[in-house]
């Protein structure tokens, strides 16, 4: 029996009742709707969820330099001056899990305005990627300092909104001039509010300037500089790098032949560390890799040393967000399963009486040459059929109220083509199985009794 | 048209029920030639609807052996019946057995399904057609079993029978539902086919009117061959109402 013989043959089965065809396809209308409208609904509140952990920072990196030491005296970590901002140039070049990455030069200096003063939690010297990083783009007021701000130490800083309580009474800092360590900036924008960290710390309390400002200009050089006496790397030592002032040429540049017969690692401007966030959750992993090994080649560490630098990840965070994700489509998954079970059931039921009352129909198409494969065939093409159909009927349904749901309640939702597919195939499936047992067994039945069958 | 089409040579068929056995067939050996038009008859129990099962491959033996057509069939798988029940045996049943809410054309073309002729949809449509024409129900052939009548229904079960041009047509008690003017009407349906189409009968029935249009008449008790006479001479003229009962021609006993 051909493939569209046994097609025809169920259609023809189908339409012959169609009332109950249509109630048997509800089961699975049903199920496949909650399914696909529950998958749509969960993957947009799951990632609109891990989209609050993430900016949380959990998708974000640290990288820390490494260790300095002198005559067997530590000190500690971040002492030794082996982090660049070219580093981080070249990290956001080359590393294709990094979303963003920003240079982190610290500071504490106090404040001044007017007649105030306040020593922020934070002063950090930057670039506009950090807001990137952490995921606090959004301004309050005014606008982010600018690349060329950087790249021209400008006296630029935007401030937090704790800053603007302590030191402005409020009023709105924008376009005001500031007093850093005695150095004129000027504010051009406020951050929006974003509460404490997980540690309690006031992130708000912030002052965030170009990173060359608050190296050159604010601390003279950096914090681990001015506790490390053994580095004589000094921001007026650096050499051959125009991209940053305070690196003026003071030896004369070497030949190609030079750079290849004396390789002198040479010294480019610290910063204290490099923020960076991964692309996603699962990125985090790989990111960490890929900064490795472009940092230990540009740090032209050999195989077996150390690293001079370490890279550390919100490992907590991280796995919250994973577990949170996890338990969310854990959830919904068992939903589904449940829903589609219930489907399947109610096709098997109807199957199994549709083979007891066509038991006569049977026996007629076993007299007039069907095998009992044909039979079996034609049963599990019916069922088949009814789970295709009630699930490309549920799917409309579920995108339908998965569209409403959006459109009237404003939950976030998330199409997804695997749970689109996934439908499909499992109707399908269920079709198969919760068919498989009505059509065996009415493969079984004997011709001779079938068509006597009252 | 002389040449054997069934032979059963010892048939017996025994049924357990529990641990009882039912011996329904004792030993039955049988000749049908090609072209033959026969009628079982026997009171009830006697055997003949088990035979007729077994002469249409429904059942099997439980011992002895049967040759259909030149191929012993007795021994076949399950599947390998079921392709000689499409290609070789036409049915028709007491109650019809027609398929609800199925217009006739679609009937008549049902067992095609099963077919491996690939013949063509146009072709097998104009089969049915034809087939449909001959029984007489060309104008309703759109029509579903709820629109047609007794008689109009077997026609269509009748043409059923045919549409795989089977050499043997097995009818288990065709007139039992119909009334006396339609059962005229099939009689002479398959008078017409066994005559012109040379298609093979083999009715069961206990209607002596029915059994009277056969030539041959076997007569089953107990599980066995009461009696088997061949009705020599020409057909009987067609019956009007119940005149059939007494077929003239002689009769002579074989067997």
């Amino acid at each position: 029996m051909t493939i569209k013989k046994t097609l025809g043959t169920a259609i023809r089965a189908l339409r012959r009742n169609i009332t109950r065809s249509a109630l048997t396809v509800l089961g699975i209308v049903i199920g496949i709707a909650a399914v696909i409208a529950m998958m749509e609904i969960g993957k947009g509140s799951s990632g609109s969820i891990s989209k609050t952990i993430a900016s949380m920072g959990a998708n974000n990196l640290l990288i820390f330099p490494g260790t300095a030491s002198t005559g067997g005296v530590s000190f500690g970590g971040g002492s030794s001056l082996t982090l660049t901002a070219e580093d981080c140039d070249a990290i956001i070049r080359e590393c294709s899990a990094i979303a963003a990455a920003a240079p982190l030069v610290r500071a504490r200096p106090q404040l001044v305005y007017q007649d105030k003063n306040w020593v922020p939690t934070f002063v950090y010297g930057s670039t506009p990627a950090y807001l990137t990083v952490r995921d606090w783009s959004q301004m309050a007021d005014g606008d982010i300092f600018t690349d060329a701000d950087v790249r021209n130490a400008s006296r630029v800083c935007v401030v937090g909104q704790t800053l603007v309580r302590e030191l402005f009474g409020g009023v709105n800092p924008v376009g005001k001039e500031i007093r850093v360590k005695n150095v004129a900036f000027t504010v051009v924008g406020v951050l929006t509010a974003k509460g404490a960290n997980a540690f309690g710390m006031d992130q708000d309390d912030i002052l965030l300037a170009p990173w060359t400002t608050i190296k050159y200009r604010v601390s003279g050089s950096s914090t681990a500089s001015s506790t490390t006496a053994s580095t004589s790397t000094t921001s007026s030592a650096n050499s051959a790098d125009s991209t940053y002032p305070g690196a003026t040429a003071i030896f004369p540049a070497q030949s190609s032949t030079q750079a290849a017969d004396a390789p002198m690692p040479v010294r480019f401007a610290n910063v204290d560390q490099v923020i960076m966030s991964a692309t996603s959750g699962e990125q985090i992993k790989p990111a960490i890799r890929e900064v490795t090994s472009l940092l230990r080649e540009r740090h032209r560490l050999q195989t077996g040393e150390p690293d001079d630098f370490s890279i550390r990840d919100m490992t907590e965070s991280a796995n919250a967000l994973a577990s949170t994700t996890n338990m969310m489509t854990n959830l919904l998954l068992a939903v589904a399963l449940i829903s589609l079970v219930v489907g399947g059931v109610g096709i098997m039921n109807i199957m199994l009486v549709s083979v007891t009352e066509r038991t006569r129909e049977i026996g007629l198409r076993m007299a007039v040459g069907a095998r009992s494969r044909d039979i079996l065939r034609q049963f599990l093409t019916e069922a088949t059929l009814l789970c295709l159909i009630g699930g490309l009927l549920g799917l409309a349904l579920g995108r339908g109220a998965a569209l409403m749901v959006q459109k009237f309640l404003r939950w976030p939702v998330e199409s997804s083509v695997e749970a689109i597919i996934a439908s499909i195939v499992v109707s399908a499936v269920v079709g198969i199985v919760f068919g498989f047992y009505p059509a065996w067994k009415a493969s079984r039945l004997d011709p001779i009794e079938a068509l006597r069958y009252e | 048209m002389s040449d054997t089409l069934v032979k059963l040579n010892d048939i017996r068929r025994t049924f357990r029920v529990g641990e009882i056995s039912v011996h329904v067939l004792r030993g039955i050996t049988l000749e049908i030639e090609r072209g033959a038009y026969v009628a079982l008859t026997g009171s009830s129990g006697s055997g003949k609807t088990t035979l007729m099962n077994l002469l249409g491959c429904l059942d099997r033996p439980t011992s002895g052996e049967f040759w259909l057509d030149g191929v012993e069939v007795s021994r076949m798988s399950s599947d390998a019946r079921a392709m000689i029940r499409n290609k070789k045996i036409g049915f028709v049943f007491q109650n019809f057995n027609l398929l609800p809410r199925t217009t006739a054309l679609e009937q008549v073309m049902m067992p095609l399904a099963y077919t491996n002729s690939g013949l063509s949809e146009r072709d097998a449509k104009k089969r049915a057609t034809d087939l449909l024409k001959m029984v007489g129900l060309g104008e309703r052939m759109d029509h579903r079993p709820s629109q047609l009548s007794g008689g109009q229904q077997q026609r269509v079960a009748i043409a059923r029978a045919l549409i795989n041009q089977p050499p043997v047509l097995f009818a288990d008690e065709p007139t039992g539902n119909l009334d006396s003017r339609t059962t005229a009407e099939i009689l002479e349906m398959f008078d017409r086919l066994n005559r012109t189409e040379g298609i093979t009968i083999i009715l069961v029935t206990h209607d002596p009117t029915v059994a009277g249009h056969a030539r041959r008449n076997i007569r089953l008790r107990d599980g066995m061959i009461e009696s088997d006479t061949i009705r020599e001479g020409p057909p009987p003229t067609l019956p009007s109402h119940g005149d059939a009962t007494h077929p003239s021609g002689t009769e002579r006993q074989v067997a």
